[in-house]
């Protein structure tokens, strides 16, 4: 993977602040974007801007080739059929999506609903608020001092009651790679029609995601992550189950037919794509599934899994420096999260901004998370294609100089 | 590092009027949710009807620490009306620091804290 020549497709990193290039190390909050992609939205609006469906003429049936190719390829990215991607505006509208409609449909009084401690909110909060208005248990799985999922907490997590389990693939704070295919057989074994849905939005841009070999019902992510557009998502539910869910959302394209009296909604995916879709956002992911696959999603892990342990290495040899996420690179995602003994993370976002390191430092849509753990806000440096050993570097050195000033 | 003036990184090291009184007339806690964090005020009210004490608890940043660091001092032996009366911009004459939009909120933080807690005083 030459990693200079990928930074020369990103025009931002040619940006320049005081002087001063950008270390860009908050992927996990966006990615930046490709020349590819931003290319690909400006040709709908340079050379086909129309409507998708319906338009008989020739701008918009390129529209709807491109707006629909792109749904192949997003599928094709991670083993699924078309007919299964909905689009969306972005993972957390995914999750809620699934919560609005599957909760009334399995979730019955004194049932049961499993989340993890570190989700992010998007996966947590719509399950708090909804389950409960059915009768509905929450159930919280526990993260162990090695932060991973505890594993032995499974078998008094799920039974009968359970009804769904939904988790992230990867911590968007602690980097921690979930087990998601062995958990999901364990799962299905002791409740056969448990669901399992699953937060990709810090895995489908990072590894490869394969959600037939994985065995799971639902998958959501966030093109803005993946070096696609903010403002297009993605839901992939398996089709025995999209079939039976109803509409989330009503309105145009949605239906196949309306009369006064009822209305036919329209074959899947539509039926759940209510209006004019962003048509530009969905071409921009696409362009952007191209790039990663161009680069090869095993390689794309590969790096981060380098960086990573560069990092962890560094960074643990610091003194005053305290890590949260697993020590082992090979199930540690490309975040980082850590503290500074006595420094408050919000001091050392804005001193690292001096150089123009970009990190990112708060809760990370992960209160509970953080309670848990015990501290109060966390900084997090995250990595992806673009990022090379001498950005660590340069984060560290940053690292030094916060200490020096508040030492 | 401009932001971080000599005198706020003192006030942040060495804050003044931090900790708890043992029978406050008033108290509130607020959270700054963006970047985690969490402030506490307590304050007593002398007979004179003025601030007879005045503390701050909690995790902050440097701004927000320096910030309930500086205003307590400020306003011990002030009346409740001229503590609702304090602005923002009595804030930042008080640190005198180039604010970037995120840091306003860590300064302001406290007294918004600050005014609740006299609010909550019978």
């Amino acid at each position: 993977m030459d990693v200079q020549k990928i930074q020369k497709d990103f025009p931002v990193l040619k940006r320049q602040i005081n002087g001063k290039p950008i270390i860009y190390l908050d992927s996990t909050a966006t990615s930046l974007k490709p020349g590819a992609v931003i290319e690909a939205i400006n040709g709908y609006y340079n050379f086909y801007t129309a409507n998708v469906f319906r338009g008989i003429y020739t701008m918009s049936e390129e529209a709807t080739a491109a707006y629909e190719g792109a749904r192949a390829k997003v599928a094709s990215f991670i083993h699924a059929s078309p007919s299964e991607i909905i689009f969306t505006k972005n993972a957390s509208e995914s999750l809620n999506l699934l919560a609005y409609t599957v909760i009334p449909m399995v979730v019955k009084k004194n049932d049961t609903v499993v989340t993890t401690i570190m989700e992010h909110h998007s996966n947590f909060v719509p399950w708090q608020q909804l389950v409960p208005k059915y009768g509905g248990k929450m159930r919280v799985w526990d993260i162990t001092k090695d932060f991973v999922l505890d594993e032995k907490k499974l078998s008094s997590l799920v039974d009968s009651t359970t009804k769904i389990v939904t988790l992230t693939a990867v911590s968007n704070v602690l980097g921690t790679i979930v087990p998601v295919k062995k958990l999901t057989a364990q799962i299905k074994k002791i409740a056969p029609q448990c669901l399992v849905f699953v937060d990709g939005a810090q895995a489908v841009p990072h590894m490869p995601v394969d959600v037939m070999d994985l065995g799971v019902d639902a998958l959501a992510f966030s093109g803005h992550k993946m070096l696609g557009p903010t403002g297009i998502g993605v839901l992939w539910v398996k089709k025995q189950i999209l079939e039976t869910m109803p509409p989330f959302l009503f309105g145009g394209d949605m239906i196949s037919e309306v009369h006064v009296e009822e209305t036919k909604f329209n074959a899947l995916p539509h039926k759940f794509e209510a209006g004019t879709p962003y048509i530009e956002g969905a071409i921009g992911l696409g362009a952007a599934v191209s790039y990663l696959e161009h680069i090869g999603m095993d390689a794309v892990r590969n790096h981060e899994k380098e960086l990573v342990m560069y990092a962890l290495g560094k960074l643990s040899s610091m003194s005053g420096v305290t890590i949260y996420g697993p020590p082992d690179p090979e199930i540690h995602g490309g975040v980082i999260a850590f503290r500074l003994d006595g420094i408050h993370p919000h001091d050392v976002a804005q001193v690292l901004d001096e150089e123009n390191i970009c990190i990112r430092v708060g809760y990370h849509c992960a209160m509970p998370l953080h309670e848990a753990l015990g501290v109060g806000a966390t900084c997090r440096a995250s990595f992806y294609v673009y990022n090379t050993k001498s950005d660590v570097d340069a984060l560290i050195l940053g690292i030094k100089k916060v200490q020096k000033l508040f030492g | 590092m401009d932001i971080y003036r000599e005198i706020i990184l003192e006030h942040y090291k060495h804050p003044h009027n931090f900790g708890h009184i043992s029978h406050p007339n008033g108290s509130h806690t607020l959270y700054n949710s963006a970047c985690g964090d969490k402030i506490t005020m307590e304050i007593a009210i002398g007979k004179n009807g003025c601030v007879s004490d005045v503390r701050f608890s909690g995790e902050g940043c440097a701004i927000s620490q320096a910030s309930a660091s500086m205003l307590t001092d400020l306003v011990l032996g002030k009346t409740k009306e001229e503590i609702m009366k304090l602005t923002s911009e009595d804030v930042f004459s008080l640190l005198q620091t180039e604010l970037t939009a995120s840091r306003v909120k860590c300064a302001l933080l406290p007294l918004e804290v600050l005014q609740k807690a006299v609010q909550s005083t019978v």
